[in-house]
């Protein structure tokens, strides 16, 4: 082990988890949040086109490669004039992305929550809006808290991909600093060691968040 | 009994599937009075009670509560529906409060925001409401820390909180454990000596005998029998009123 390249390396690398892998999984995931609810609202709504529209989304996003979105995005849609710098065709790959997966979570969330919710809300006189708002949502999120930590945890790794577009997040400032360098295995573990703890920390808010939203658990 | 019912429901029919479960059910309350709908699992009184509320569509059927005169069957508009909320109140079996809002969240949330009255009167009014059945200390709980026999008692402060013209019980003590059905008819009990109207679905019926001021047997989607509890329950009428009681009874006599 060459300790000190791994001093000097870690320093930079930090700093793309700090300007690039960080502030790319917030935003993405914020986005994606949107997109998700959206979605799983449209999968319960009864109407059949709206749900068909988003089961058909859900679908293709779950099955198709994270790499390949990223680069249909980037490399692709220049083609049909659409171009995009890297940072907003990662944000918007990344955030469709989990768009599609959490839906399902947030929509089996909702449905999770007894009928009698909905009844006890159209009952103190909410129409279904209020009661989806004040009533199932609330109590869906504490549902979807563990699930949703999944996707926000995977959202942080996938981020590295991110790196084929040029975005200038952990993984790429890693590869600029071991090319030259040739030490491949020394830098590649400080990334992975980076990744790690980011993914601790989360963990440990996922455990808190869980815990105040438990006081009112059943 | 006096002349103008506070609500009147006429001809109302549901089917589940090929369950034809209300097979034209006419139902009056006269106003401050108890109802008890009492029969068989089955039997359609839950139907019924659910349908006043509009939480069930009949396919055929008219309700008039107070001033509120519906098609049950008709689609309705969004002031046909608020108006339908607001002419009555609902306690559920299984209590159905809101597990992520206190007791004080539960009971002013309705009052707050769908009638859009102001925070401070409403609060005021919930705590004097929770204090009368005992739980003022309870306001900032949730429910998941209360007894069954308080979350429905605080069910019924909820309903209170409304202002609704009549209050709704949908077999509001069977859910509980037996030594703690007593503290729920007892606030029950004191709401009808207030005045209150109400419809009771019920298989307490030593409750129906002693609290309400009339009662309809139910079988089969029908009301096969309806008077005073002294009638229904000491003198019936119909064979199957008379079943229904000697198997409710049991061997053993009560």
């Amino acid at each position: 082990m060459n300790w000190e390249l791994i001093l000097e390396s870690i320093g930079p690398i930090a700093l793309g988890a700090i300007t690039g892998t960080i502030p790319l999984t917030l935003a993405s995931f914020t986005v994606g949040l949107v997109i998700a609810i959206a979605l799983a609202l449209a999968r319960i709504s009864g109407v059949t086109w709206l749900s068909g529209l988003a089961r058909a989304y859900i679908s293709v996003i779950r099955g198709t490669p994270m790499l390949v979105q990223l680069f249909v995005i980037f490399y692709g849609m220049p083609q049909i004039g659409i171009i995009l710098d890297p940072w907003p065709s990662a944000i918007i790959a990344l955030s469709m992305n989990v768009g599609g997966y959490a839906a399902e979570i947030i929509r089996a969330a909702i449905l999770s929550i007894p009928r009698g919710q909905w009844e006890a809300a159209a009952m103190v006189g909410m129409s279904r809006g209020q009661s989806l708002w004040r009533i199932v949502l609330p109590q869906a999120a504490r549902v979807s808290v563990p699930p949703l930590s999944n996707t926000f945890i995977s959202l942080v790794k996938d981020t590295s991909l991110t790196s084929v577009i040029l975005v200038t997040e952990l993984f790429r400032v890693a590869q600029r600093i071991a090319a030259p360098s040739g030490e491949f295995l020394t830098i590649y573990i400080v990334a992975a060691a980076v990744y790690w703890v980011i993914c601790l920390v989360l963990a440990g808010g996922q455990d808190r968040l869980e815990r105040k939203l438990d006081r009112y658990a059943v | 009994m006096p002349s103008e019912p506070l609500l009147s429901a006429r001809g109302l029919h549901k089917s589940f599937g090929d369950n034809h479960v209300l097979r034209g059910v006419d139902l009056d309350i006269a106003p401050g009075t108890v109802h008890a709908l009492i029969g068989p699992s089955g039997s359609g009184k839950t139907t019924v009670l659910r349908s006043l509320n509009g939480l069930e569509s009949p396919e055929a059927g008219t309700l008039r509560i107070g001033e509120l005169e519906l098609d049950l069957a008709a689609p309705r508009t969004r002031r046909e529906r608020s108006a339908l909320h607001r002419a009555s109140a609902m306690v559920f079996q299984q209590h159905h409060l809101f597990p992520h809002l206190t007791v004080l969240g539960n009971v002013t949330i309705g009052p707050i925001r769908v009638q859009g009255r102001g925070r401070e009167e409403v609060t005021a009014d919930a705590l004097a409401l929770l204090d009368r059945v005992g739980l003022r200390e309870k306001a900032d709980a949730y429910p998941s820390s209360l007894s069954g026999g308080q979350q429905q008692r605080v069910g019924i402060v909820r309903a209170l909180a409304l202002q609704p013209s009549m209050l709704l019980f949908d077999e509001p003590t069977s859910s509980l454990d037996p030594e703690l059905v007593g503290e729920v008819l007892a606030v029950m009990t004191e709401l009808a000596s207030e005045g209150w109207t109400m419809a009771v679905v019920t298989h307490e019926l030593g409750f129906a005998r002693e609290v309400a001021d009339e009662v309809s047997f139910f079988d089969e989607g029908v009301v096969v029998e309806r008077g005073t509890p002294e009638q229904v329950f000491g003198d019936p009428r119909e064979e199957r009123t008379k079943r229904f009681l000697q198997r409710l009874q049991g061997p053993f006599g009560r």
